[in-house]
């Protein structure tokens, strides 16, 4: 059956890239999900990655690199009726992103960020991100990259996120299954998931990323903050799978007085009482 | 004539000027005198000198003056700071105890606060006393502290109440010696008293504000409180973001999703927005952002005024796109202004600028009516269908605006260069330069609903006096004090883009100056730029304050 939020138009990613991969996936979430096109909106940075709303049927905005979040959040705020995904790649949600990465967590809007972590900024043509690892080469890092790598996971669940997990391009099915409970959780849920950039990093290729990640196991409890933090600290292999979730959390948006008083978008609503505001400066 | 007296409070911080100001400026109002008050601080929280300047006046008064007729010292450097302010008719009130100074009046406030229980209590007592003075009903005065102290609990109201008595009465030992004679006017008592803030917060609710971000920087913030305060009853989102760059874009989002947002910010902050104000410009998003100026470079004078933002207002962001900015230059055009900003900001789809500084922000006087029957809140996004693209090219430049979730389109709007749909492009001889014409049209629509500049004084003059934002008020007070029929003053509360008319005043007039709280005439330099005309005359004030009317009457002279 036909996917409507599958758009046929030409990308623009390098032939073999993982983005493919991701895209696909994304796509079949939606559409298993069965989302109202009419009230699903993407929010991307800039980035190859950041490219992914543009190749599919849905509302976006696509604004500046790094800034998705609080534009996500600031949609949320308008509307909290509209289901919101942001997708973008490490750079732009560890690097340039950063700070609104770690706040955004702590507000925790229902929202849902799927990065796709190449490891390598790849529109720019290959120099190290954040995720990058160590001793990787770059016309830039030219002695290797020095600096220690972000661990995404052990960061969004020391600031309590509420939903944390990853995926990987090479295990489809699983990286589906964790975008679509993502999308379903209420609150801000993110999904790294690891995918290959086929012309900027020769290290951390798919063969590379299937031979060093393996599947959380089935009886592993994601409730137990502190083993969550344990898990994510796991590195070569890396772990795939959901590693923590926090269901007690308060949605930010829910939590705003106008919208504990009423569900309507601001769009709806309309102030006509401004009179008796002025009568307070009287 | 008019009959004014100016009351100046001087201290530390923390030493309780401004709850005295806060106090003095609700009773005189209530009690039907005309008033103003404004401040000028230091950027601590602690010790310094500050001060605030109260002027109670028999007709209204709209502008900071610098003399002196009462002078309340709390510190010995707050003496210091004002030796030269002081004169021969400046009656000096002190508290020996504490302070001591030569041909000072000595008023025991302490020994009074402590037979009520604590020194904590002078300054309510100061307060009742300079209401005394000027024979305030007492009535007034008790309902006053009762409103303020509500809050705090009966025991402190009680006790407030009691301090302002007992500074009342302490007073009446004094009426020979100041001998102070200011009518009244009932119709004041039932006019509103706000400051700059008031003025643009109340607009911009009235515009349909429905979110406001920010990141806490002076003198930003009062607004930013002010939206919170109003924001239970008039459901508007709050929300104090992590950095101004989050504040923009978030402000962005909002918009986009159809929600009303305001940003609110000062130089270093907005420094920080000017990509996301680019990103307005190439989305097409309207946002509207109060920036209220305070003297840079970086950090510079934070608690102080300055009109040296315009350049960065008028040159934020990179690449081209349209943008209004507006500077209010008295209380009913910041409320009208403001709500005007939303309106505009929605309808050509485009960043909209209120400028303010600290001193329009911090200065409060009584004014009699806000212009609230000519400002509403329209909308204009639409319903799309299936068909719909964001960005449709139009005679005029303008795409009808739709918001995702109202209607069957979809909304893609894209920071890249686009093409109708909002998708990515490169065809640059193609759509790609169609859309950037598309931006450049919207320049010429944005100018046909410029302001007119105001014109005061002669009609026919010979000397044209040129000001913007918020030294109208000094600029208008110190016309009226000076006697020239060839004077005239042209106040532009939209810098920009300019009115087309501009270009006629300035033909008719043989000497233009142009005032401005800058070191440069930002706003001179532009005005040469945009009509040609030369504009050498100008009179600039740059050291952190504003222009007194004396000042300027002095400067005005000197120069025509
Ligand atoms: C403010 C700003 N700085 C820098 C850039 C240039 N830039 C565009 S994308 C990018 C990095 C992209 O890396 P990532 O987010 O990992 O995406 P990828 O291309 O790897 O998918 C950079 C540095 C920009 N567009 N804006
Ligand atoms: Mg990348």
């Amino acid at each position: 059956m036909e996917n409507m939020f599958e758009r046929q138009c030409e990308i623009a990613w390098c032939p073999g890239c993982g983005n493919f991969g991701l895209r696909k996936i994304v796509l079949s979430a939606l559409k298993e999900l069965n989302l109202d096109q009419r009230n699903t909106v993407f929010v991307s940075g800039i980035g190859q990655a950041a490219k992914a709303p543009q190749y599919m049927n849905v509302h976006y905005f696509n604004g500046l690199h790094g800034r998705a979040l609080p534009a996500a959040t600031g949609i949320k705020i308008a509307n909290p009726d509209l289901t919101v995904i942001v997708e973008s790649g490490d750079g732009d949600m560890y690097g340039e992103g950063g700070n609104h990465f770690l706040h955004t967590i702590r507000r925790n809007p229902d929202i849902t960020v799927i990065v796709h972590n190449n490891m390598v900024y790849g529109l720019t043509k290959g120099q190290a991100s954040p995720t990058s690892q160590k001793n990787m080469v770059t016309p830039i890092q030219v002695e290797g990259v020095f600096e220690t790598p972000l661990n995404p996971l052990s960061l969004a669940i020391a600031l309590d996120a509420s939903f944390v997990a990853r995926g990987s391009v090479g295990e489809p099915e699983l990286t589906k299954e964790l975008i679509k409970n993502a999308i379903l959780h209420k609150g801000f849920a993110l999904v790294d998931v690891f995918q290959a950039c086929v012309s900027f990093n020769k290290i951390n290729t798919h063969k590379w990323f299937k031979e060093n990640t393996y599947k959380i196991d089935e009886t592993y409890n994601p409730e137990d903050k502190i083993k969550a933090f344990e898990l994510a600290l796991k590195e070569y292999p890396f772990p795939l799978g959901l590693f923590y979730i926090n269901k007690n959390k308060v949605v930010f948006e829910e939590n705003l007085p106008l919208y504990k008083k009423s569900k309507e978008p601001l769009y709806k609503r309309k102030n006509d009482n401004i009179k008796d505001l002025l009568i307070l400066k009287k | 004539m008019q009959n004014k007296l100016s009351i100046v409070l001087a201290g530390e911080a923390g030493q309780g000027i401004q709850s005295v100001e806060n106090l003095l400026v609700l009773i005189f109002k209530k009690d039907g005198y005309n008033i103003f008050a404004t401040k000028e601080y230091m950027s601590r929280i602690r010790g310094g000198v500050n001060s605030t300047t109260i002027i109670i006046s028999d007709k209204p008064i709209i502008a900071w003056h610098e003399d002196i007729d009462l002078f309340l010292p709390f510190s010995y450097e707050a003496i210091n700071r004002f030796k030269d302010k002081i004169n021969y008719s400046t009656r000096i009130i002190v508290d020996k105890k504490y302070i001591n100074y030569e041909n000072s009046i000595d008023i025991p406030f302490n020994k009074t606060a402590e037979e009520i229980g604590s020194t904590i209590f002078s300054n309510t007592i100061i307060a009742g006393f300079l209401a005394s003075l000027f024979n305030v009903n007492i009535e007034i005065l008790k309902k006053t502290i009762f409103d303020v102290f509500a809050k705090k609990g009966k025991e402190i109201v009680d006790k407030n109440i009691i301090a302002a008595v007992r500074g009342y009465d302490l007073a009446k030992n004094y009426f020979e010696i100041f001998k102070i004679n200011i009518q009244k006017d009932k119709k004041v008592a039932e006019q509103f008293l706000l400051n700059g803030a008031d003025a643009i917060s109340l607009g911009a609710v009235a515009g349909g504000c429905n979110a406001c971000f920010a990141y806490p920087m002076t003198p930003s913030t009062s607004v930013f409180t002010n939206m919170a305060l109003y924001s239970k009853k008039y459901d508007i989102a709050i929300e104090q973001v992590e950095d101004e760059i989050g504040v923009i874009n978030m402000a962005l989002g909002c918009w986009y999703a159809g929600g009303r947002a305001l940003v609110t910010t000062s130089g270093g902050g907005f420094a920080l927005m000017t990509e996301g104000l680019s990103l307005s410009g190439m989305t097409e998003t309207p946002v509207v952002i109060h920036l209220a100026q305070r003297p840079g470079p970086a950090t510079g004078l934070p608690t102080r005024t300055e009109q040296g933002d315009l350049n960065l207002a008028l040159y934020a962001g990179h690449g081209v796109f349209p943008r209004i900015i507006y500077a209010p230059g008295n209380l009913q055009q910041a409320f009208y202004l403001s709500a005007l900003a939303f309106n505009m900001a929605d309808k050509y789809q485009i960043p909209v600028f209120i400028m303010s500084d600290q001193y329009f922000i911090d200065t409060y006087y009584n004014t009699e009516e806000l212009p609230l029957n000519s400002v509403k809140s329209e909308n204009y996004f639409v319903k799309t269908d299936i068909n719909y693209k964001r960005y449709k090219i139009t005679e005029d430049g303008i795409s009808l605006r739709g918001i995702p979730g109202y209607g069957d389109g979809l909304i893609a709007v894209d920071s890249d260069e686009h093409d109708e749909d909002g998708r990515i492009t490169e065809d640059l001889n193609g759509i790609s330069l169609q859309m950037k014409n598309k931006r450049l049209k919207k320049f010429i629509k944005i100018k046909e609903a410029t302001l007119e500049p105001v014109l005061y004084g002669q009609r026919e003059y010979k000397i044209l006096l040129i000001g913007w934002g918020s030294t109208h008020n000094i600029i208008l007070s110190a016309l009226e004090n000076i006697k020239n029929n060839d004077l005239a003053f042209l106040f532009f509360s939209q810098v920009y883009p300019l009115h087309e008319k501009t270009k006629d005043y300035l033909r008719n007039a043989v000497k233009v100056i142009v005032i401005e709280n800058n070191a440069t005439g930002q706003f001179a330099d532009l005005i040469t730029k945009e009509t040609g005309f030369e504009t050498k005359y100008r009179i600039l004030k740059y050291n952190g304050l504003q222009f007194t009317v004396e000042e300027l009457v002095k400067k005005i002279t000197e120069m025509i």
